[in-house]
C-alpha cells in the first residue's frame, strides 16, 4: 500500500475545490492510497479498515451465502472508509480521467459520511485510530489469555448484529437526557396512568387543578400541591423512592451491553478482561450499522455527484465518451435487479426536480387534477437544497417509504420481477409481475437490512430470556444453536429464546389436479417456539 | 451429457403415468398402510421433474460495490486461497475447540463456485460460517424450487404485467467442462490437488484408515515404451539439435571457436561421446487405480438434510480415496429415483433437486450394468457409496438384494449411507431393514457397510460414517 502520486493528489485537489463551489461539506484531509490486488487479499477480510483487530475467521473462506449481507453490517470492498482522515483505495493503472470520476465518487461519499445524521456518533473520533488501540488491546491480552480471546471474540460476533444502533442515535439526539425524575414527573408520568384502567377525566382534573394552585399561589403553588397528593396517596412517597432508586436498565434490546451490564459471569474480577474484548466488537458494529442502512442513498449521491461534477470539470474535455461507458455501467438499472446507485441517483435527481417545480409542498399536493399537476411548476429553484436536506436527514428505508411514488415508477417504467417455470419448454420465465409502485416499494423494502429484533431480560432465577419481536419472518434455524451456545458462555448460565417457527400446512390435493396454471396453495401457520440452552444442551419445545 | 439431458426432457413428461402404473402394480401386490404413506408423499412431490436449483437471484442490493463497479478490483476467491492459513493449524485450532467444549467450526468439502460468465472453478476449501440471529425464508418454499410467495427482483423496461420478459433454461449448462482458452486444464486441477489435500489433512487429522496393502491385486502399473530417453554414443535416432549443441560446447571447451560471429563448421571437431540420440525406454504408464461410484438417492423424501448430509459426505469420501490413490482414481456419479442415470462431473451430481420416487434396484443396477460393459472389474478396485434416506418402494428389497449380491462379487467395498429423513417416525428404513435381514452384513462383512445416521448430524458425525464405512 502506498500513497498516490503526487500528480494524482494534485488532481485530488482540484476535484476538492470543484465539489466544494458546488455545495459539498467535508474535511480538508484526505488519504488516497494505491492497492495491489495483494493488499485487497489482506483488506478486504479487514472490511477495509487496515488497523482492524485480527481474527483468526479472517483467514478463511467465510460461506458467501445469499444472506450474507444480514451477516456482516458492511461491505468488504468499500472504495473509502469512514475515517478521519477519510481513506480511499485506488487501482494504479486508472488514467487521470478515471480517476477524476472515481475521486468525485469518493468525495460524494465523504461528504454523506461527514453529513447524514446516521453516522453522527462516527462524527467525534477517528475509527482508524481507535481500531488500531483495539487491535493491540486484543493482542496484548492475546498474549496473557491465549486463544480465550478468541472465544469470545467468537461469541461477541454472534451477536453483534444485535446492537442498539437507535438507542445510541436517540441518545445522541438528546441534549441532557439526564433530568432526574421529580416527584411531580412520578405523580403525573407514572403514578397517575398505572394501572389497566387509569383515568384520563382524573388525569386532567390533576392537570387543571395544579395549574390552578399554580396561578393562585405563584410563589409555593407546587410545594402546596405536592402536599395535597401526599396526603391523599400515603403510599406515593415510598413508590417514589423506590423508583427513584432503581438503575435505568440498559440494552433491552442491544444483546452485547445488556450482557457487559448485568452477566454474572463476565462481572467476575478474573473475567473482566472480556468485557473490554466485547466493547471492542460492539463499538466496531455500531460503527457500521449507518453504513448499511445507508447504502441506496449513499451510493446514489455519490453517483449523482460524479455525474454532475465529472461532465462540469474542465480539465478532462475529451474523456466525455471514456466517462459515458464506464458511468453507464456503474449507474443503470439491470434489467433484472436492483442496482443501488442506479436507483439512489435517479431518485435524487427525479427529487431535485420536483423540488425545483414545487412539488414538494402542500399547495402541490392538494392538486387533484391531473393535468395541473403535470404542468405544475413555480419555479421554486430549490432542488438542489431539497436534496441536500435528504442527504442529511434519511436513510435507505425513510427514502424508499416516503419518495418512491407511482410517478417515479412510470418515469423508469420500473416493476417487480416474477419468476415462474415453463414446464412444456423447460425454463424458467421472468415476467412482468407488477408495475404498482406499492409493490415495487415493498420488493425493495422487503430487500433490505433487518436484523431481528430482540427483547432481552433477566428472570429472578438468573435465566437470561430472549424475546424475538416477530416479523413474519422466522429465525435461520441452523443458526440459532450456535448463537445460544456463545450467549450461554457470555451469560454463565440458562439463556431462554422465545421465537415464531413456520408449520408448513398440507398442500391441498385438489388443487394439483387442476393443470398447471393453479399452483399449489402453501399456507404456514406460526407456532412460538422456547428454545433452551443449560450446559451446552440446546432443546427446542412449544412455548404455546 | 446432452444425450442424457434430451433423454431426461423426453422423461418429464410421461413420468407421472408411468410413476402411477408403477405404484398400482405395487400396490396389486399388496402394501401396508406405511408403505402406502410413503409412496403416496413422495408421489405428491412427481408433478415436477429433477430440476437443477432454481436460478439463481439477481445480486442483492448491497452486492454492488464500489471497487467492482468503479474499478473492477475484486480480487479471485481461488487467490485467496494463498493467503490463508495453514490447513493443518487451522484444524489444531480446530481439535483445541472441541476440547475446550465448544462444537468444531471449520467446515470441509463444501464447494465454493467463484467466478462470473461461465469461467467456474471448483474448488474445495475450508471454510466457516458465523452463525448470527439473522431473519430466514419460510423453509418449505426454499427447497421446493417452485414458485411460492418468493419476493420479486427489481426489473426495468418494457412490458406489460403478465408478460414474460425472458426466460432460462431450468437446466443450467454445465459450464466448469470446456471453460476458456487454457481454463478448463487448471480449473480441474485446483480441484484435484485441493481434494487430494483435503484427503491428506482428513486421513491425518481426523484418523481416517490407511488403505491396506491388497497383496492379492494384480500390480496395476503398466509399461509403455516409449523415445524419450537421451543416450550419448548410441541410441535409435539421433537428435541433431541436440547434437550440434553438445558438438558446439566441445569446440568452446577445446578453444577452437574464436569468433562466434562467423563459425567455420568445417573447422569442427566431433567426438563420438557428442552424438546424442534418442533412445526406446521403459516408461511406467500408471493407470487409475481405483473407480468409486458415487450413488445418490435425489427420490423426493431426499429434500434438504439428507441430501446435504449425503453430498457431503462423498465429497469427504472423494477426497480420502484421491489422497490414498495418489489422485489415481476414477469417479462415476449415478443419481436415482425409480430410474437411475449417470451424470458427468460432481457439480451435475451436486446440484440436482430432488423429486420423484424410490426404487434403489435401479441404481444398483445400473452400476452392475456399467461395470460389466466396461469391464471394469479386471483392471480395478471398484468402491461404491450409495447415499440415501432409507426408503425403498420396494420394500422387501426383492429386486435390490440381488443387485446387491452382484455387486459385492466384484466390489473392493460398498458403503450405504442412510440419513434418515424423520418422516417415519422411528422406525428403521426400508433398506436398513432388508440389508440387515439380508444376512449380508454378516456373511460379506469385508465388502459391505452400513452407516445409518439422524438428519441432525452434524459435521462430525458425517466424517465418523466415513470411518464406519471405509475401515
Amino acid at each position: 500500500m502506498e500513497l498516490i502520486s503526487q500528480h494524482a493528489k494534485r488532481i485530488m485537489e482540484g476535484c476538492k475545490n470543484r465539489a466544494r463551489e458546488a455545495g459539498l461539506r467535508f474535511q480538508d484531509e484526505t488519504l488516497e492510497y494505491i492497492v495491489t490486488n495483494r493488499d485487497l487479499l489482506e483488506l478486504s477480510p479487514k472490511i477495509m479498515i487496515p488497523t482492524l483487530y485480527d481474527y483468526w475467521v479472517q483467514d478463511v473462506e467465510v460461506l458467501r451465502e445469499s444472506g450474507r449481507y444480514e451477516l456482516y453490517p458492511n461491505n468488504p470492498y468499500e472504495t473509502v472508509i469512514n475515517t478521519r482522515p477519510p481513506i480511499s483505495y485506488y487501482n494504479d493503472n486508472n488514467p487521470d480521467w478515471l480517476n477524476v470520476m472515481i475521486f468525485y465518487h469518493v468525495i460524494g461519499h465523504i461528504d454523506f459520511f461527514q453529513n447524514n445524521l446516521f453516522f453522527r456518533h462516527t462524527w467525534d473520533y477517528d475509527f482508524n485510530s481507535r481500531a488500531l488501540a483495539d487491535k493491540r488491546l486484543i493482542a496484548k491480552l492475546r498474549s496473557e489469555k491465549g486463544r480465550w480471546v478468541d472465544y469470545v471474540i467468537e461469541f461477541s460476533r454472534a451477536i453483534d448484529n444485535l446492537v442498539g444502533y437507535f438507542d445510541l442515535l436517540a441518545d445522541l439526539g438528546q441534549e441532557e437526557s439526564d433530568r432526574s425524575l421529580s416527584m411531580l414527573d412520578y405523580y403525573f408520568d407514572i403514578f397517575l396512568q398505572r394501572g389497566p384502567r387509569s383515568s384520563i377525566s382524573l388525569y386532567s382534573k390533576e392537570i387543571d387543578r395544579f395549574n390552578r394552585m399554580l396561578r393562585e399561589y405563584p410563589e409555593d403553588g407546587e410545594t402546596r400541591f405536592l402536599k395535597t397528593i401526599t396526603e391523599k396517596h400515603a403510599e406515593l412517597e415510598a413508590l417514589y423512592t423506590k423508583k427513584a432508586k432503581e438503575k435505568k436498565v440498559v440494552g433491552r434490546c442491544d444483546l452485547l451491553q445488556f450482557l457487559m451490564e448485568y452477566s454474572p459471569f463476565l462481572n467476575r474480577e478474573e473475567n473482566q478482561w472480556m468485557l473490554m474484548v466485547m466493547e471492542v466488537i460492539r463499538s466496531t458494529s455500531l460503527y457500521f450499522q449507518p453504513q448499511i442502512r445507508t447504502k441506496i442513498l449513499n451510493e446514489g449521491w455519490a453517483s449523482y455527484w460524479h455525474e454532475q461534477l465529472f461532465l462540469g470539470d474542465d480539465r478532462i474535455k475529451g474523456h466525455e465518451v471514456d466517462f459515458a461507458i464506464v458511468n453507464a455501467k456503474v449507474t443503470s438499472m439491470p434489467r433484472v435487479g436492483l442496482n443501488p446507485y442506479a436507483l439512489g441517483m435517479r431518485l435524487f435527481q427525479y427529487l431535485e426536480e420536483r423540488a425545483d417545480k414545487g412539488k414538494t409542498g402542500l399547495e402541490y399536493f392538494q392538486t387533484t387534477d391531473r393535468d395541473q399537476r403535470r404542468s405544475f411548476d413555480r419555479a421554486t429553484g430549490k432542488g438542489r437544497d431539497y436534496i441536500f436536506h435528504i442527504r442529511e436527514n434519511y436513510c435507505d428505508s425513510m427514502f424508499i417509504n416516503s419518495f418512491l411514488d407511482q410517478d417515479f415508477i412510470d418515469l423508469h417504467r420500473l416493476f417487480v420481477v416474477g419468476k415462474r417455470m415453463n414446464k412444456e419448454k423447460m425454463t424458467w420465465q421472468y415476467y412482468v409481475r407488477s408495475r404498482k409502485a406499492v409493490d415495487y416499494k415493498q420488493m425493495v423494502a422487503d430487500s433490505l437490512y433487518h436484523p431481528p429484533r430482540l427483547e432481552v431480560n433477566a428472570t429472578d432465577n438468573n435465566i437470561l430470556v430472549l424475546n424475538h419481536i416477530f416479523e413474519g419472518k422466522p429465525l435461520v434455524r441452523d443458526f440459532i444453536s450456535g448463537v445460544m451456545l456463545a450467549v450461554e458462555f457470555l451469560w454463565g448460565g440458562e439463556v431462554h429464546l422465545f421465537t415464531s417457527d413456520p408449520i408448513p400446512v398440507k398442500v391441498d390435493q385438489e388443487n394439483e389436479a387442476q393443470g398447471k396454471e393453479e399452483k399449489p396453495k402453501r399456507t404456514t401457520s406460526w407456532k412460538r417456539f422456547r428454545y433452551a440452552v443449560k450446559e451446552g444442551k440446546v432443546t427446542r419445545t412449544l412455548a404455546e | 451429457m446432452r444425450g442424457t439431458r434430451s433423454k431426461a426432457d423426453q422423461m418429464a413428461e410421461p413420468v407421472m403415468n408411468t410413476l402411477q402404473e408403477l405404484y398400482r402394480s405395487l400396490e396389486a401386490r399388496g402394501l401396508s398402510p406405511e408403505q402406502r404413506q410413503v409412496i403416496e408423499r413422495e408421489l405428491g412431490q412427481t408433478e415436477h421433474e429433477h430440476l437443477y436449483a432454481p436460478p439463481p437471484p439477481a445480486p442483492s442490493l448491497y452486492a454492488y460495490n464500489d471497487l467492482d463497479v468503479l474499478q473492477q478490483m475484486v480480487p479471485s476467491p481461488v487467490a485467496s486461497m494463498l493467503a490463508y492459513q495453514t490447513l493443518d493449524h487451522l484444524l489444531q485450532r480446530d481439535l483445541q475447540r472441541e476440547k475446550d467444549g465448544f462444537p468444531r467450526k471449520i467446515r470441509m468439502g463444501k464447494l465454493v463456485k467463484p467466478g462470473r460468465d461461465g469461467d467456474d472453478k471448483v474448488v474445495v476449501i475450508p471454510t466457516t460460517v458465523e452463525e448470527k440471529f439473522i431473519h430466514g425464508q419460510i423453509r418449505e418454499e426454499s427447497e421446493g424450487g417452485e414458485e411460492g410467495e418468493e419476493p420479486g427482483e427489481g426489473g426495468i423496461g418494457e412490458g406489460e404485467e403478465g408478460e414474460v420478459i425472458g426466460e432460462q433454461p431450468v437446466h443450467e449448462e454445465q459450464g466448469g467442462g470446456e471453460g476458456g482458452p487454457g481454463q478448463g486444464q487448471g480449473g480441474a486441477h485446483e480441484l484435484e490437488s485441493t481434494i487430494y489435500d483435503l484427503g491428506r489433512v482428513l486421513t491425518e487429522q481426523f484418523a481416517l484408515p490407511n488403505l491396506k496393502d491388497k497383496g492379492k491385486k494384480r500390480s496395476l502399473t503398466r509399461y509403455a515404451y516409449d523415445l524419450t530417453d537421451r543416450n550419448r554414443g548410441f541410441g535409435q535416432i539421433l537428435d541433431k539439435k541436440a547434437t550440434l549443441r553438445q558438438v558446439i560446447l566441445t569446440n568452446i571447451g577445446l578453444q577452437r571457436l574464436g569468433n562466434l560471429d562467423r563459425i567455420d563448421t568445417g573447422n569442427l571437431i566431433i567426438s563420438p561421446r557428442d552424438r546424442v540420440y534418442r533412445i526406446l525406454s521403459k516408461e511406467k504408464d500408471y493407470e487409475s487405480q481405483a473407480v468409486v461410484f458415487f450413488v445418490r438417492d435425489y427420490s423426493g423424501s431426499m429434500a434438504g438434510k439428507p441430501t446435504e448430509l449425503v453430498v457431503n459426505q462423498h465429497v469427504l469420501i472423494y477426497a480420502w480415496l484421491t489422497y490414498q490413490y495418489q489422485n489415481q482414481v476414477t469417479t462415476r456419479f449415478i443419481l436415482h429415483d425409480t430410474e437411475a442415470k449417470e451424470v458427468d462431473n460432481f457439480q451435475a451430481y451436486y446440484s440436482m433437486q430432488v423429486a420423484g420416487g424410490t426404487q434403489v434396484a435401479s441404481a444398483y443396477r445400473l452400476v452392475n450394468q456399467i461395470v460389466v460393459e466396461e469391464e471394469l472389474a479386471r483392471d480395478y478396485n471398484i468402491y461404491i457409496f450409495h447415499g440415501t434416506d432409507g426408503d425403498d418402494w420396494d420394500t422387501y428389497g426383492e429386486e435390490a438384494v440381488p443387485e446387491l449380491e452382484k455387486m459385492l462379487v466384484y466390489a473392493s467395498r460398498v458403503g450405504i449411507t442412510i440419513a434418515e429423513n424423520g418422516f417415519a417416525g422411528s422406525t428403521r428404513s426400508e433398506v436398513e431393514k432388508y440389508v440387515t435381514k439380508s444376512g449380508l452384513l454378516e456373511s460379506k462383512k469385508e465388502l459391505l457397510r452400513l452407516d445409518v445416521m439422524s438428519k441432525d448430524s452434524t459435521e462430525a458425525r458425517v466424517i465418523e460414517g466415513i470411518k464406519i464405512l471405509i475401515s
